[in-house]
């Protein structure tokens, strides 16, 4: 029998808040559209094996006793998961810290907190783990295929990985929290988390840019120099590698160390992790005093207050700014891509595209924050203005913001070649205008706070966003390679706007 | 005292519906008078809400008119909403601005000459006891204080048209005597106050007449005294004299 406030009846009731909350973000909340959603998961699982074979299947029959390139590449593969991973849990244990949902009830319950914490932290490793299996699932099972059934140790590998990622997570939020204290770890930790997850790919890139003038970041993997300096086989630092290539004794020993070391950060942290999320519950409370330039009103237009609101909202909400950060931390290697390319005079048809999906996918972001996350929707519905005029202001501070972060880039193309320049605003400014027109065709209301679930309360948005985007870019690389091919690809992403109005709800 | 017939007409509704599942307003019929503090009641669901974001522009009708200070609010919204308030129960306000930032952006959206805004502001500000807070952002306040402030947005565009719905709920006896005293104030200066609250004891002590809704119709009006005799119970307080009427109705 499970007897109330023990361990098990405890990860009980965790694994059923879990399993609600995965279903509520699959369905966006709406419980009927569970067979629609289990439906499209069987067809994504199917394409993603495609895509898998696609990718590695030629990789199949490496073996164990493989050499240094091999090695290097499997453990390059697995650091640039595992820093996803690990940006992954830090997110879900810096929100646990900071969601305060039932930790009244916890903290006023007989039960030990230090029980109930444990539980919720081996809840977010549970989590890690299965995020990290699902997606490994596709690659595994083509190797295993094609490869035989000793690929199926790479599962074990990922399990490790994602209870290591927990624990380096758990030991890092913690570290934040007794260093820069509460109210500032929870933007730390998701700059931090951005900067891991996106740090290891855009390293490579850069290395690689620099190395050999393109972006791939297997081309570093891959260098001389690389090589030269990677440990001797033998090196317990290749274990990973050996365990995902089939060695029995190297996968054990993986996972018996991710796993004891998973235990050991749930064991030193549970105790105060109570303590850490009421100081992060005490942060709301916190008073910032806000100086201003001007004690007095200035006089501005009623657009001109609506888009000095949107901007100062933005620009004093740190959380924000860095949900948006990964989009423009990708844009550091096109950058760097740029910079080389100015000195070498190359074409500007691989750098382009990436730019113009950049300000598309950063448009989409700023537009749902201005026109779906008005938290004072009711006030600006009944101020003397019209409708029409609202949102015409709410998007000119969208586009507006867009020309801040790209105006440099473009600036700088325009110098070296002025028509790469002038295909790169065209791009850009195409791409942010169908994002912002797309999120304003799925408006709804919500609060900012919820941003980060923007994505799962229209799948319709996200994916015609992403897909304008797509298309905006290959129309813009296709016009900087000066062909009139660059048409087609824009009747695209004009023909999924015209879809989108099409579908999108009507008031 | 003026006999309410008297004044000018601050809000007339004529034939007001809207029908979600079923109607939630059916046909409405109601007027409230210049310098009126006019209080609707009605159980949950009685189409309180409804009604008034109808007049706030918040909600289109389905059938019938609104006319605020004369001015049709269907054919022109703008006007309308240029000498009209709106302050819900769950106060509206940004977190990452200050009181007096809040203010300004109010006074912006209805376009208040900056001075004049912000000798009124300040004058709220001050009224409310917010003004220590003027210039702490709003994410630390408690609820009270928020809806204070939202209150201060409500009229620092001094509006002739006040509408509230539930703005006491939450509000501990302080700020509720507070908000109470800014809305009488606001009346006694020439303002039109119309609210919905379930603190019968407010609209006993605060309302000029009171209109009891329910099932989207106005089912009785009046000063406190007439609804009793309405119910033919003479000395009854309201709490006995609104279950009598909607229970009637609901009979």
């Amino acid at each position: 029998m499970n007897s109330p406030a023990t361990l098990s009846w405890l990860a009980g009731h965790e694994m059923r808040l879990g399993w609600r909350d995965w279903v509520a973000l699959m369905t966006a909340g709406h419980r009927h559209r569970a067979r629609t959603v289990a439906i499209a998961l069987v067809v994504f699982a199917v394409f993603m094996h495609f895509f898998a074979y696609w990718i590695v299947a030629g990789y199949a029959d490496a073996m164990l006793a493989s050499d240094t390139a091999t090695l290097v590449g499997v453990t390059g593969t697995l650091i640039l998961s595992w820093s996803l991973l690990l940006s992954q849990a830090m997110e879900a244990v810096t929100r646990t810290f900071y969601a305060r949902a039932d930790l009244d009830l916890i903290l006023s319950s007989p039960v030990s907190a230090r029980k109930v914490f444990a539980v919720r932290m081996a809840r977010i490793a549970g989590a890690s783990v299965m995020i990290a299996v699902l997606l490994a699932a596709p690659f595994i099972n083509v190797l295993a295929l094609r490869g035989g059934a000793r690929w199926l140790d790479a599962y074990g590998v990922v399990a490790a990985m994602g209870a290591v990622a927990t624990a380096a997570a758990l030991a890092l939020t913690v570290a934040l929290f007794r260093t820069v204290g509460a109210k500032r770890t929870r933007l730390i930790a998701q700059i931090v988390a951005a900067v891991i997850g996106a740090a290891f790919v855009i390293g490579l890139q850069i290395a690689a840019i620099f190395s050999s003038g393109n972006i791939s970041r297997f081309t570093a993997l891959q260098s001389q120099w690389m090589l030269a300096h990677a440990p001797d086989a033998s090196s317990a630092f290749w274990w990973p590698a050996h365990a995902v290539l089939g060695d029995a004794r190297a996968l054990m020993a993986v996972v018996a160390f991710s796993f004891a070391l998973l235990v050991i950060a749930i064991a030193l942290f549970s105790g105060r992790f109570g303590e850490h999320a009421l100081a992060a519950a005490g942060v709301s409370s916190t008073v910032v005093r806000q100086r201003r330039w001007s004690a007095a009103f200035r006089r501005r237009s009623p657009p001109r207050v609506l888009r000095q609101k949107e901007w100062t909202l933005l620009a004093r909400d740190p959380w924000l700014i860095s949900q948006t950060l990964m989009q423009i931390l990708y844009l550091l290697p096109p950058a760097l891509l740029l910079w080389v390319t100015f000195r070498h005079g190359d074409s500007y048809v691989v750098l382009i595209p990436v730019v113009v999906m950049a300000a598309g996918q950063l448009a989409g972001g700023l537009a749902w924050l201005s026109i779906s996350g008005e938290d004072a929707p009711d006030l600006v519905a009944s101020a003397p203005i019209p409708t029409g005029r609202i949102l015409q202001a709410k998007i000119e501070a969208v586009l507006g913001m867009i020309a801040l972060v790209f105006a440099p880039i473009v600036a700088v193309l325009a110098l070296d070649a002025l028509f790469a320049g002038l295909v790169a605003a065209l791009g850009i400014m195409a791409a942010a205008a169908a994002a912002t027109l797309i999120q304003l065709c799925f408006r709804t209301q919500a609060k900012r706070s919820q941003f980060r679930r923007r994505q799962t309360s229209s799948r319709i948005a996200t994916f015609a966003e992403a897909f304008s985007s797509i298309a905006w870019a290959g129309s813009a690389a296709l016009a900087a390679g000066e062909t009139w091919h660059a048409l087609f690809p824009a009747l695209v992403a004009l023909a999924i706007l015209g879809g989108v109005w099409l579908i999108s709800p009507k008031s | 005292m003026h006999s309410p017939v008297d004044r000018p007409i601050a809000l007339a509704l004529r034939g007001l519906s809207k029908r979600y599942e079923r109607p939630a307003v059916d046909a409405l019929d109601l007027t409230v008078y210049a310098s009126e503090f006019y209080t609707l009641l009605g159980p949950n669901g009685a189409g309180k809400t409804t009604t008034l974001r109808m007049v706030a522009g918040l909600l289109r009708p389905d059938a019938g008119s609104i006319h605020i200070d004369g001015i049709d609010a269907l054919a022109d919204p703008v006007a309308a909403k240029q000498i009209t308030a709106w302050l819900s129960d769950e106060p509206m306000i940004y977190d990452k601005l200050t009181p007096f930032e809040y203010l300004e952006f109010v006074a912006g959206l209805w376009r208040i000459e900056p001075g004049v805004a912000e000798t009124r502001a300040r004058e709220l500000l001050g009224w409310l006891g917010l003004a220590p807070h003027a210039h702490e952002r709003c994410e630390g306040f408690s609820k009270g204080t928020r809806q204070k402030v939202a209150l201060a947005g409500a009229l620092v565009h001094d509006p002739k048209l006040i509408i509230l719905d539930e703005p006491l709920t939450g509000l501990d006896a302080g700020s509720a005597r507070q908000v109470k005293n800014v809305l009488l104030e606001r009346v006694r200066a020439g303002g039109t106050v119309i609210m919905t609250t379930h603190i019968l004891e407010v609209a006993e002590r605060m309302a000029d007449r009171i209109g009891v809704i329910a099932g989207g119709r106005l089912i009785a009006e009046g000063t406190l005294d007439e609804l009793r005799r309405q119910t033919g119970k003479g000395a009854s307080s309201l709490e006995d004299t609104f279950l009598t009427l909607v229970a009637e109705q609901a009979a």
